[in-house]
This record gives C-alpha cells, structure tokens and sequence, in this order.
C-alpha cells in the first residue's frame, strides 16, 4: 500500500457527492429484528408485530397502485390479444406463403404472450417494492449440527438395531446376502443386450461392389468421364441401389474430383499392419481419366468432408477442419484426423459410366477400437 | 374481513378449513415458520432462480410439443405446408417438427421458447455455478448442494444435446454423427456402445425414440427430483448472505417468504417467461425446414451446435490428429481425449473443489456469509483459470466464424487456442490473484482514507485536491467483514523444529505449499497507530504465516526460536505484515 493518499480533508462541511462502493449493499433501509422462532413448543404466538401493515407514504402507495393495476389490466389486455391472435391469424398452406403466415402468427401470438407476462411481473415488483411497507427482518441460524446427547442416542439406536439384527455375528447370513444382492442388481444388465446387434466386421465394409455404379447424390444419375466438362468440382456420388439408404450412405458415401492431367501424384500406399494380408490403400490405378474418388466420411468423427477449394486442392471437413490434399491421395494436411480418406477404385464399365473396381480397401470413417 | 380496530381477521370458512388441515397436518407451527423464513437479497441470487423458472417453461413447453411430436426415425416422403420440401424423403421425427412448426398454431412459438429456455436454463446454471463458486458459497455445510449442481449441469448439457438431436434435421443429424464418431472412438468397448445406442449403424431407426424417452422422461425426473433435493437443502441449511452491516455467519437478514419474497420470485417467473417470449418472437431459432432432413451424405457449411457444446466442439477441434494402432486396436486418442477426458477432468475437478480448497486451507468452519472474490484470490484465480481453459475451448468451437470474421487464416487460430489453452490460464491465474490482492489494498487503504469522491477543491493556498468522504456504515461492514485468510493446517513443528509426520511426506509438503498460496491476505484492520506498524516491532515466528517466517528470518531470528508473544495480536491475525505498509 502506498502512502500517496491525501489526508487533507480540509473541508468537512461540504457535502461530499453521494457514492456507492462498487460490491458493497447500498445502504439499508430500516432494520426489524426479530427474536427468531421460540425452540420447544411455548411461543406458538408470534411475539410481536414484525411487519407495518401500513406504507408509510400513503400518497405514493395510491399513485403505484394505479400504476401497477394499469399494468395488471394491459397484461389482461395481452392476454385477450393471444386469443383474438391464436383465432385470427391462420397458419397452414391455405393461406399464401407457408413460411409468411407462421411467421405472422408468431409475432402475433409471441408479442401478446410476451406483453402479457412481461407487464403482470412489472405489476408485482411494483406492488412489492412501492406498495408493500418495506422491511428487513433478521433471522438467527440455528446450529446443523444435532446436539452431543441426540448423537449419542442415534448412535446407541443404530448399535442396537445392528445387534438385534446379528449382522456382524453371522458371516455367512451376511456374505450371501451381499453376494445375492450384487447378483440381482447386476443380471438385468443382460437385458441391455438386445439393443442391437453385434458389430462383427460390418464397420470394415462399405455397399460398393465390383461394377456398382457411381450415382451423382441428388440427381441419381449414373456419371460418365465426359460428363465432366473441365477439371474442378467435386462432386458427391452414392452406389446405385443404395440412394436411399441412410445406413448404407453412412459409410459409402463418396466424392469424386476430375484433376488437370498431371496434378494427380497419389503415392501407392500399403496397409502394412501387424494383422491380416498387405493390402494396397491408395493407387493412380484406381483413377479414371484424372477423376479419383474418395471416401466423403472424415476419418475423424465421420461427418462429410464437403468443402473443395478447386485452387488448392484442398478437401475440408467443416465440423472440425480437417483438411486433405486431393491430390495426393487425400492425405491430412491439418487438423485432427488421422488418416487419408480412404481411396475408392473406380473403373468404368462397357456403356462407359463410372463404377467401383471394388469396395474400398480400408475401413472408412472414423477410428473404432477394433480397425486395427 | 375485519375487525372494529382495522386489524384484519381471516374469513370464518377459511378459518374453519385451515383447522380442518391442522387436525391433519399438524402444520400451523412448520408453515407459519416458513412464511416468516427471511431471503436475503442479491441481485446474483436470482440467477439460480432463472434455471428453476426455465426449467419450469421448459416442462410446460414440451409437454405441448410431446402432443404433436412423432418420435419416429420411420421413412415418408413429405408433401404438407412447407411446398418447398414436397416429395422429400424424410423421417417421421422431422415430418412432425415441419408440423409443429406450420400447421399448429403457436406451434412454433412452443418450439422457440422450447429451444430459447434450453439455452437459458444452461446458461443460467452456469452463471449461478460461477457466483456459488467465487463467492465462496460452496463451503461448509453447502458441499452437497454443490455437488448436486455439478450433477445437474452435466445432466443438463446431456438433456440439451438430446433435445436438439430429436428434430432429425441435417444440422442435428450432424450432431449426432459427431457422438457415434466419439462413442467409436472409446477403448474396447467404443464400437458396441455405439451398436447398442443406435440399434446397430448409424443412423439405424432407433435412435430418436430412445432420444426421446430418456429426453422427456428419464432425465428431466433426475433433474427434477434434485432440483427438489437441491431446494429442500437451501430452505433447510438456509441462503447464504453477502457480507453487509448486520449480516453474520449466525444470522440472515432480508425479507419474508411471506409475503415479499413469493411477490418477487412470482414476478422473476414471469419475467423470466416474457423474456423467454420475447426471444422466441424477435430472434429465431433453430430453423429447421432451411436445412432440411438429415442425410448422412451432406453437411451445412458453418454448422454450429447450441452454446453448452461448444467446448467439446473445441476441444475435437483443437486436439492433435494423434491415433496409435497396436496389437490389430486402434486407440483414438485424438476423439477420446478431447471428447471425454477433457470434460471428464472438468467436471471432476469442479465437483472436487470444495473437497480440495478444504484440504488446502485447512478451513472447517461453518460459512454463512459469503466472501467477496478478491477476498479469496487464490480461489479467485483458479476459478478464473478455469474459466479462462473453458472459453478458449468454447471459442475454438466456432473458430471457423471467428476467423471469417476477423478474416485471419482459419488454422491459426485453431494453433492459436491449442497454446493458449496452456498459456492462457497461467497467465490469468497470475493476474487475477495480484488484482484480487491490489483490491484488496484498495479496501484497506478506503477504511483508513475513505473514498474518493472525484470532487476537486481548490485551496486557499491554491493547491488542489480531492475531496473524500468516510466510508458508510454499510460500506465499512462490507469491507471488514473480510474474514481473515485461512490459518494452519498442522505446520506445527516439535521443539527441535521438525514438522510433525504427517506434514513431512510430500503430500504434506504439498498441502503447505497449497496453504500458503490460498493464506496471502491483506488485514483489513486498521492500524491502531497510524501507518507504517507493519515492520521491524518483532514479528512472531507463530508458523502461521509465510511474510511473517520470512520477514523474521530476514530479522536474524531462528525460526522455532523465541519471538513468541511479542506481538500476540499480529500473531494471531499473522497477516499484518503487508497490510500495515
């Protein structure tokens, strides 16, 4: 603490600017103490009168009472206006544009119910602040804590029940029964069981086959390499036979990319786990005329990697940022996935459209205890 | 209705069937005490009761939307109101909501208020948090509540999440993903967690009805009946006061139950309701007919979830891609982390503090007042540090439009948060306890000088000054209600001056350490004569004060040694020393 603090209060009769610590109450208004409820039973009559029944400026008490019965009666008002709003304004397709018509009876119904509540809460602080005598009453705490003899006898009540119930004498009673009601609680748990089926290797596979077709989503159209008309888009396909499928769609989803001639440098990538065959996860041969196509499910937390920045190649998750170079082989460049998308083999079949040379050669998505 | 002296008398029917309940009930003694019961009053008091009144608009708001919703994951093809989604493929979930939102009138209105309360409820739950926890209202005999509190949050957030999860919308649906991604990701038993939630894959058809169940039904009766546990303690162990004229650990002063404080809590609902309205009227939320139905096929650019998951958001976005594969298992470290050890710590540690400052500061008192923050810097700055840690994660979580807005590349700011994170609350914590303390100085320095009131006079001599004022009676109680910092835990040591067993292992160690941070204090006693008491009168080498020991080793005095009652009254305080300067 420094000691540069003036002491030179040289004019005390002046009138010092009223100022209110910040933190501090603001000074109190007029203290009733009460006595505190009598223990025991004897004071059954409050002792005294701890509440004026009068306000004390009946002039200001008549002038708040309009004001809050004004506020009482526009709340009323509100309140009609809900109704005559709920009987007036129509919702539905009958009444021109759907969107407009809610909206409509939303600002009417949501403003009356606002005015409603709003001016009756207004009307009480009103009432309790203005109208009402105002008091402040103090209330002793009685110890929590029971007395030393209630603890004792407690104590002596629980020993007894304890004895009379021979629980520690006998430790065979005992033991079976704890072990009996662990096992009631427990065995319902199988109940749980039937939830759903079992994962098995359903999360390692996707719908695509030899030959299915790549659908462009939406449109359901099969998609020939010339029907990219230049290098760019990227464009989200789905197996035929599965458009409508969310099951499916989950994992299989994927986009396809048409790059310049060159751009694409996919590494030839092993799985070289410690389990199962070495198998091949990323190839250029999978492509098709520069078009490669990805898993759309981010190895992440499985939502859709659905932005493409065309100049930079970049694929972008927009949950959580992701970022994948599509050219080569969709690796991570940012963020917190932790592999490539996994690489779709596409070929095309004799009428010339875009089909799966198989399903992928990884599990797509995001990380499960069992991927390996 | 009343008598010839004006006094009032109840109506003799009334009267009668009052006795008829108290021949029942036994109840005139309990109920007269409790409409007699005294709320003290702070404006941060009404912050819990904005939960309570949402919590109570949220019920009366989805038992009308359970009238209309259809929880069903069951596939048809739309053709209602909403023409621009007329042959859509959708579920039953989201076919209801569109009808909930066009054909029932003031249905979208519920939906709003719905959603509206939700956000408030939580955001309110975490406002009253902060105040129990910076005021010191946790403590002694509060732990309970406390920790029921923490329940009620986590519970909340889960609530909130499965609410805005039933609509099956694109943008909730995304959600959803983004929880079977984090189930997957769990060790061992990740995948069948998953299986089981949803039925199987994701989606499945499952998974909204049992959203729904456990949305409408199973937790808000948790909630509802520790709302009622949380209550029943605050009416029995009694409401805490802020420090103030009159006010003591023995004592509670404010107004009646009966009939001020049920007249302003009465209010604080409808307002409480009106400004919920209000909201739902002027600011929209959640449109769910723009996006459409979920498909796991496509996402909305800028998809952010409500506000109480947005640390969780963060923190998947911030935390490294690292993921081990061993042994044929993949451990995704960079879901599981940040999804559920991170708020796992979190709420750990939150329900853990009252236990830990405890064990810290030794202090087992009763705390019916409660401390003004500065008053307890070192609990101060952790809560600070905490909440320094939890926004940085909240505003990772809507990086994406921070960096569109402040038009800085998107990942730094993401390399940004994930120092921060680190950075951040050391420096928070550092800074919050020296203010705390500087404030402290101030309120010291104000009980001796007063305050200024920014009123300039000039003098005769021509030099000016400022005027100042005392401070007022209230003021001054507020002020020296301070308690003094918490003093000893053990530190005592034998006559060779070794510390007893228990302080000598290293969690002992570390309780000292831990002690000493929490007792810097500044007295708020004024000095008895005038400035400058604070040194060189032969400082008590009590044990109970760092400055003090230090100030006496300065002094050439061996601890443990002699120095004892010289000064028993700064002994006793055994903070003087810096106050006095």
């Amino acid at each position: 603490m420094s000691d540069n603090d003036s002491d030179l209060d040289s004019t005390p009769e002046e009138r010092p600017a009223p100022h209110r610590v910040i933190g501090t109450p603001p000074p109190t208004r007029g203290l009733l103490t009460e006595p505190g409820p009598g223990e025991g039973g004897e004071a059954e009559v409050p002792p005294q009168r701890e509440l004026p029944a009068d306000a004390p400026d009946p002039v200001s008490a008549r002038n708040w009472e309009r004001v809050a019965s004004a506020l009482f009666l526009i709340s009323l008002l509100a309140s009609v206006g809900f109704v005559a709003a709920y009987v007036g304004l129509e919702v539905g397709g009958q009444s021109g544009d759907v969107v407009d018509a809610t909206l409509r009876s939303n600002l009417g119904l949501g403003s009356a119910m606002s005015l409603a509540f709003l001016a009756v809460g207004a009307g009480m602080v009103i009432w309790v602040r203005n109208i009402m005598p105002p008091v402040e009453l103090t209330e002793e705490r009685h110890p929590l804590a029971s007395s030393p003899e209630d603890r004792a006898a407690f104590e002596e009540t629980f020993i007894e029940g304890a004895e009379a119930s021979q629980i520690t004498k006998r430790p065979l009673l005992r033991r079976t029964l704890i072990a009996s009601t662990v096992a009631v609680a427990l065995a319902p748990l199988v109940l749980l069981r039937d939830l759903g089926p079992l994962p098995g290797t359903s999360l390692r596979y996707t719908a695509w086959r030899k030959g299915t077709r790549l659908l462009v989503y939406g449109s359901n159209q099969p998609i020939t390499p010339a029907d990219f008309d230049s290098a760019g888009g990227m464009i989200t396909v789905v197996p035929d036979g599965f458009q409508d499928d969310d099951e499916a769609l989950a994992k299989a989803t994927t986009i396809i990319i048409k790059m310049e001639p060159g751009q694409l440098k996919i590494p030839t990538r092993y799985n070289d786990g410690d389990q199962g065959p070495r198998t091949l996860l990323n190839s250029m041969n999978w492509t098709v005329d520069n078009i490669v196509a990805y898993s759309k499910i981010c190895t992440h937390v499985g939502c859709p990697a659905a932005l493409y920045e065309q100049t930079t190649h970049r694929i972008l998750c927009p949950c959580h940022q992701s970022t994948f170079d599509a050219t080569t082989g969709a690796t991570v460049i940012f963020g917190p996935a932790p592999r490539p998308l996994p690489q779709l083999p596409i070929t095309t079949d004799a009428q010339g459209y875009l089909v799966a040379q198989s399903d992928f050669h990884e599990p797509v998505g995001p990380s499960f205890w069992e991927r390996g | 209705m009343s008598t010839s002296d004006g006094r009032l008398t109840i109506p003799k029917p009334l009267s009668k069937q009052g006795d008829e309940l108290d021949d029942r009930f036994h109840a005139a003694k309990g109920v007269r005490t409790l409409l007699r019961k005294v709320f003290p009053d702070h404006w941060t008091f009404l912050l819990g009761e904005i939960a309570l009144y949402s919590f109570i608009i949220l019920i009366l708001t989805g038992i009308f939307l359970t009238l209309f919703f259809n929880p069903s994951m069951t596939q048809v093809v739309y053709h209602g109101s909403y023409t621009k989604l007329n042959g859509v493929r959708m579920s039953e979930a989201y076919a209801s909501t569109l009808r909930i939102s066009f054909d029932v009138r003031g249905g979208l209105l519920m939906r709003q208020i719905h959603h509206w309360a939700a956000d408030v409820f939580l955001a309110a739950i975490l406002c009253h948090m902060l105040r129990i926890f910076f005021t010191g209202a946790f403590r002694k005999p509060r732990e309970t509540n406390w920790l029921i509190g923490v329940t009620m949050l986590t519970l909340g957030i889960l609530e909130g999440f499965l609410g805005y999860s039933m609509p099956d919308d694109l943008l909730s649906g995304t959600g959803v993903r983004i929880a079977e991604g984090v189930l997957l990701g769990i060790p061992v038993v990740g995948t069948y967690l998953s299986f089981f939630l949803f039925g199987g894959q994701f989606p499945g058809t499952d998974f909204v009805a049992r959203f729904y169940i456990i949305h409408v039904l199973l937790i808000p009766g948790l909630l509802l009946a520790l709302i009622s546990a949380h209550l029943f303690l605050m009416v029995h162990q009694k409401h805490t006061q802020m420090p103030g004229k009159g006010r003591t650990d023995g004592n509670v002063v404010g107004q009646p139950m009966y009939p001020y404080f049920m007249v302003k809590t009465g209010a604080f609902f409808f307002f409480v309701f009106g400004v919920l309205a209000l909201l739902a009227t002027f600011a929209q939320i959640n449109p769910i007919w723009e996006v459409g139905p979920y498909t796991p096929v496509a996402i909305s650019a800028g998809s952010q979830p409500d506000f109480y998951m947005g640390f969780l958001e963060g923190a998947l976005r911030m935390f490294p891609s690292w993921t081990w594969d061993i042994g044929g298992h993949t451990i995704a470290w960079n879901v599981f982390v940040p999804a559920l050890v991170v708020p796992g710590i979190i709420f750990t540690a939150l329900g853990l503090w009252p236990f830990l400052e405890r064990w810290a500061t030794g202090d087992k008192a009763y705390h019916n007042v409660n401390d003004r923050p500065r008053n307890a810097p070192t609990r101060t700055a952790f809560g600070m540090a905490g909440v320094t840690i939890y926004g940085i994660l909240w505003l990772e979580g809507a990086n994406d439009i921070i960096a569109n807005y402040l038009q800085i590349p998107l990942y730094l700011t993401t390399e940004i948060a994930r120092w921060a994170v680190f950075i951040g609350p050391v420096i928070v914590f550092w800074a919050t306890r020296r203010i705390c303390l500087g404030l402290q100085r101030r309120d010291a320095s104000m009980l001796v000088h007063g305050v200024e009131t920014g009123i300039i006079v000039q003098q005769p001599n021509g030099a000016f000054v400022e005027l100042e004022r005392p401070l007022d009676e209230g003021e001054v109680a507020a002020i020296a209600a301070k308690p003094p910092a918490p003093i000893t835990v053990g530190r005592e040591v034998d006559d060779n001056g070794i510390p007893e067993p228990s302080r000598r292992g290293v969690l002992g160690k570390v309780q000292e350490q831990a002690h000493e941070l929490f007792a810097e204090s500044i007295s708020m006693v004024p000095p008895a004569d005038g400035h400058g008491n604070g040194h060189g009168n032969g400082h008590a080498i009590d044990g109970g004060n760092g400055h003090a020991a230090i100030e006496g080793e300065n002094a050439g005095e061996p601890a443990g040694v002699g120095g004892g009652p010289t000064a028993p009254s700064e002994a006793e305080d055994g903070r003087t020393g810096e106050g006095g300067e």
